[in-house]
């Protein structure tokens, strides 16, 4: 594989760009491997990589019903931050945040990590104090993040409106300035080349449709494009992730709904942060391409249709109009919907199950893009070493009927 | 975009006009000794739940309308309403039959009293 650096380009530029190499192989279904992920979303890519390269687990695969990064990793606003509220939360989510900010080197791939920093906008007294209860827990936790007053948002984002007059006046902001967005593809990308070059194989365009076990191990799995023998099955599959388990006969304690975004037409640079609204339900970034990106809300039902109800959007939009005037006129280019994992406590799931060999990890629901690379770390060593990484470990599924919530609720009122 | 029919009062909306209730035909683990019930059953009860792709039965209520509640049965993926029933009703036995996966095993033992022949 050959690396990408300013004289790769400058060498395939006066080829006319005709010899870049493929990014990946398209790999051939085996018999048998050591391991198999299923799902190659950021997460299930993530862990293959972090296999290969911690754990020297290079015979495994990542199997695929359609495109890597089709899921919810090419479809979700990429909103990465930490300044989560409870201990557990942080420990993971400043894991992937801080992998995220050498991730370009690492992977030789650029994800395009942009630290923007990222507003939560505090626009009751209730959640002015809920946001301050947090920074309070980020700074034991030794996070760089801060509490910021109404100038200082204003300094930071003009375009917003800091009338003390409308509906929800702004109160100030629960500030992370290294928090930021990236480029969700190529996360995804980055992740597969990367594991690819390790040797894993990628087979896209394979539906896992069952999973063998045997005397409560596991022994393989069935797919469309064939059995495949393995004693280790690592289910990464989001949404699907209550269909696939039911494969191997495990219930869930998940819901699928489907999460809504849109991007307006590209306008010139309006915003360079990140602005989330939770009270009125809205967020919003600027791509560089121009577009603004804005999200909101989860429906109310289940769905697994990647459709969502329009009256979601019409409220996040009616929202953000409000909080920023200026976008009034703009009119919406695109607009998607992601089928996403939701659990009881807004946590995920990262977890051993009842069944030997195998693993689970979801429940990341509205807000796992930004836990990727911490996820796949902690997932790979679990899976590896057969036991849970202990930044993994409160995640276990055990921890609904032991009482052991991680209540993420509060700071993730909104989708995120 | 759901078209949704109360079956109480009878308008038809969007999910706008409704509120969405989760899951039907959920059972509280019933003791009059709560130390009967296992961490495992209050938290199955709490916090497990069937989350089928196709065929689900929910609770719903009408809510810019008469304001009751309902039960229906709808399909995850066409979004398609395929029926309604009383609140303090199980789901019409040609609906039971056609739930897959875990509703298939709640319903079975309904079914079979429905088909046993009355005296
Ligand atoms: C609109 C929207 C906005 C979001 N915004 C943010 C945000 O700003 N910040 C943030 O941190 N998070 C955000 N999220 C959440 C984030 O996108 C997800 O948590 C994350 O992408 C999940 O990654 P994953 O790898 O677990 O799942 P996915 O990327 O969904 O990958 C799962 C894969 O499993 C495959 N699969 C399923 N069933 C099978 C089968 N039977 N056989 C083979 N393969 C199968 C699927 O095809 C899919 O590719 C958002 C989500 C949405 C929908
Ligand atoms: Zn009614």
């Amino acid at each position: 594989m050959s690396r990408y650096s300013i004289f790769s380009l400058a060498r395939n530029a006066l080829n006319y760009h005709k010899d870049w190499e493929r990014a990946w192989r398209s790999a051939e279904l085996k018999s048998e491997y050591d391991a198999v992920i299923i799902g190659a979303g950021g997460h299930g890519l993530a862990t293959a990589y972090y296999l290969a390269k911690e754990h020297n687990m290079t015979n495994i695969a990542v199997i695929e019903k359609g495109w890597l990064g089709g899921g919810n990793t090419g479809r979700n606003t990429t909103i990465i931050r930490s300044n989560y509220l409870q201990d557990s939360s942080i420990a993971i989510y400043e894991l992937a945040r801080s992998l995220y900010e050498d991730l370009s080197q690492d992977l030789n791939y650029n994800t395009m990590f942009s630290p923007r920093g990222v507003m939560m906008m505090c626009q009751t007294e209730h959640e002015l104090r809920a946001f301050q209860r947090t920074a309070h827990a980020n700074r034991l936790a030794g996070l760089d993040c801060r509490m910021i007053d109404r100038t200082e948002v204003k300094r930071l984002c003009p375009i917003i409106n800091d009338s003390p007059d409308a509906r929800y006046p702004i109160l100030g902001a629960y500030y992370q300035p290294r928090g930021g967005t990236g480029r969700h593809d190529a996360v995804a990308w980055g992740y597969a080349r990367g594991a690819d070059e390790r040797g894993v194989d990628i087979v896209q365009n394979c539906e896992v449709l069952g999973i063998n076990v045997k005397n409560g191990k596991v022994t393989g799995i069935e797919t469309s494009k064939g059995s495949i023998k393995t004693a280790k099955v690592a289910v990464v599959t989001a949404g699907h992730t209550s269909v696939v388990m039911e494969m191997a006969g495990v219930r869930m304690p998940v819901e699928s709904v489907c999460l809504q975004a849109l991007v307006s037409e590209p306008i010139k640079p309006v915003i360079d942060c990140v602005v989330m609204a939770n009270t009125v339900h809205g967020y919003m970034s600027q791509s560089d391409k121009g577009e603004l990106v804005i999200g909101g809300g989860a429906d109310s039902y289940n769905n697994y249709s990647q459709r969502g109800a329009f009256a979601s959007l019409e409220h996040t939009v009616t929202a953000l109009v409000e909080t920023f005037p200026i976008i009034s006129r703009l009119r919406t280019l695109r607009l998607w919907g992601g089928i996403v994992d939701m659990t009881g406590d807004r946590s995920p799931i990262i977890s051993k199950t009842d069944v030997q060999g195998l693993y689970v990890n979801c429940g990341w629901g509205t807000g796992g893009f930004k836990s990727i690379p911490g996820s796949g770390f902690v997932f790979a060593d679990t899976i590896a070493n057969d036991r849970p990484h202990p930044i993994a470990e409160p995640f276990g599924m055990n921890r609904f009927a032991e009482g052991r919530f991680i209540d993420e609720s509060v700071s993730a009122a909104v989708a995120h | 975009m759901l078209v949704i029919k109360c079956p109480v009062c009878g308008v038809e909306g969007e999910e706008g006009d409704f509120h969405a209730g989760g899951q039907a035909h959920i059972a509280r683990p019933a003791s009059s000794n709560p130390e009967n019930i296992s961490d495992i059953e209050q938290s199955d009860y709490l916090f497990m739940r069937h989350n089928p792709k196709g065929l689900h039965f929910e609770r719903w209520r009408c809510d810019r309308g008469c304001g009751k509640w309902f039960h229906a049965a709808r399909d995850t993926v066409t979004l398609e309403f395929k029926g309604y029933y009383a609140i303090n009703e199980l789901p019409p036995v040609e609906l039971m039959e056609q739930a897959k996966g875990y509703w298939a095993e709640h319903f079975a033992s309904a079914i079979k009293s429905s088909k046993r022949p009355k005296s």
